[in-house]
């Protein structure tokens, strides 16, 4: 297995399948924060520190294979050319903070690319494991039997009292973050996410763009997930989670009932409109293309579009993003260069599923 | 909902302050929250880990107490990996595991905040060093439950509670 694995497709292999309310839940994720007892903390570790760290990593676990996630890679971030760096942030393999670092940072992928261990962020370990549509409690079950192969070999910084003990003081204690990636054009269209974010914060979860801190709700794709991390088991933090997000796909699929009954001619225009802008536009921006594939995706769930999978939303998604195209071009791309050549992989990927 | 500050893009971010039970919310678009200071932006954008060192110092004690509280902890610094106090405050980041036994006394207001009010873990246990902390964990939930029977005055069922407890901590003698 290579490095090219990563980078050909777009998706990966795991959002091919459809999981449990995949019309609305595009995937769930756990994060898990772990560091060494008895060595600093990646922010102030000495250069030959990590290094050790990332010596350890490649000696024990390259080329190992953990239960049904196929062989491992452990790839060093500073091998990395900057655009597969990109790539594999868009396809939330590693996070920007581990690109930053590059010099000391390293990842262990798994050949289905669900399990991701970032080695060197802000944490010495970042264990994370995806799994499609709405299933939590299944993809925490997944994570801790990768965490509790890693401690075989590893000894844990832990306290009785404070739990896993993490860089940032938001992270200790469990070190878990549970996420859902939702799709949400109904709520969105109708100006009801505005009204929902603040409930939702004040029950100590985050409302996110699609990557994460700081970006925008690109395409109407929101990222939910736990805020505390301490004094909660991760039980409950999971439960908690899965009871807002079952409310919202609730809320999410009466919106798109009532506009289906009430605005139903409106609708479809919006949605075959994008349509035709993504089957012929030349020229079209990230932020352009994004909401057009969030109205087909739309188009797709209810019904008015026939022959066309509900992955191509997550697909196209890391498709049209700047690091992927200019990975497709094989050169840095300008601004312009990247919409044109956005338009046409966006053409070409939607006329190969109508033949 | 438009913006509060220029009344004229939408608020994207919705500000929720509480001061000593006083709640005040601001809602303001992006530009204007950065243009006015309400949110630091880093590399990498809005980051609530950029807030966070902001909290550090929101101590709601008197500033005497405050005054003596700093001058206490300036000195203090992590043996094992060298951080300052002062500098755990300034960045909001620990540097190693001992920092969390050398910062000790000053943490709890810390992780109330972040976290709701919680102070101790609960929840997943390394494998490795888990029975032991299990063991602790059922013996400290028995004596609260033989406390509760105590003051009922259901001196049998206390008694049983005792006996497992009396178990329990002989197994633990057992494996030292």
């Amino acid at each position: 297995m290579s490095l090219e694995n990563f980078m050909s497709d777009a998706i990966s292999p795991w959002m091919k399948e459809n999981g449990p309310d995949c019309d609305i839940v595009m995937s769930s994720r756990i994060r898990l924060a772990r560091n060494f007892e008895n060595r600093s903390f990646p922010l102030i570790a000495k250069a030959e520190e990590l290094d050790d760290v990332l010596e350890f990593f490649q000696e024990n676990y390259q080329d190992t294979a953990f239960d049904q996630q196929g062989a491992l890679q452990f790839i060093r971030i500073a091998d990395l050319s900057p655009i597969e760096k990109k790539v594999l942030v868009e396809k939330h393999l590693i996070s920007p903070h581990l690109t930053e670092h590059a010099e000391e940072a390293g990842v262990l992928l798994s050949e289905s690319e669900q399990v991701s261990i970032m080695v060197n962020e802000e944490d010495h370990l970042r264990i994370q494991l995806y799994l499609p549509g709405f299933q939590l409690q299944k993809t925490l079950n997944e994570a801790f039997k990768v965490d509790d192969w890693l401690e075989q070999k590893i000894t844990y910084a832990f306290d009785e009292e404070r739990g896993y003990l993490t860089t940032c003081p938001t992270n200790v204690g469990t070190g878990l973050r549970a996420s859902v990636m939702m799709h949400l054009p109904a709520l969105t269209m109708t100006h009801q996410m505005n009204r929902l974010t603040p409930a939702i914060n004040q029950l100590g979860l985050v409302v996110r763009g699609i990557y994460g801190e700081g970006s925008e709700a690109q395409g109407n794709i929101y990222q939910i997930s736990n805020q505390i991390t301490l004094g909660k088991s991760e039980q409950d933090i999971v439960e908690d989670l899965e009871s807002v997000v079952s409310q919202l796909i609730e809320q999410e699929r009466q919106a798109r009932e009532t506009l289906t009954e009430e605005l139903s001619i409106q609708l479809e225009d919006r949605i075959f409109r994008s349509y035709g802008t993504l089957r012929y536009s030349r020229i079209i921006e990230s932020k352009e293309a994004a909401t057009c594939l969030s109205d087909v995706r739309l188009g797709i769930d209810l019904g008015y579009i026939e022959d066309m999978p509900q992955s191509i939303l997550n697909e196209l998604m890391v498709l049209i993003q700047p690091g992927f195209l200019q990975r497709y071009a094989k050169r840095s791309l300008s601004g312009r260069e990247r919409d044109v050549l956005r338009a046409s992989l966006i053409r070409e990927r939607m006329h190969l599923e109508n033949n | 909902m438009e913006c509060q500050e220029c009344h004229i893009r939408p608020a994207t971010l919705h500000l929720t302050n509480v001061i000593n039970g006083q709640k005040t919310e601001m809602h303001v678009c992006e530009q204007c929250a950065k243009e006015n200071g309400y949110v630091s932006y880093g590399q990498e954008g809005y980051s609530l880990h950029n807030l966070l060192s902001g909290l550090f110092h929101m101590n709601p004690s008197s500033i005497q107490d405050h005054k003596q509280f700093s001058q206490s902890s300036t000195a203090l610094a992590c043996p094992k990996c060298g951080l300052s106090y002062h500098e755990f405050t300034r960045v909001g980041k620990f540097g190693c595991a001992s920092c969390y036994e050398t910062f000790e006394d000053n943490l709890n207001p810390i992780f109330r905040r972040v976290h709701s009010g919680n102070t101790k873990h609960e929840g997943k246990i390394p494998k490795r060093m888990g029975s032991g902390i299990e063991k602790k964990r059922k013996i400290a939930a028995y004596r609260e439950s033989m406390q509760e029977y105590i003051q009922a005055e259901e001196f049998e069922k206390a008694a049983e509670i005792r006996d497992k407890i009396r178990l329990l901590e002989q197994q633990e003698e057992e494996e030292s």
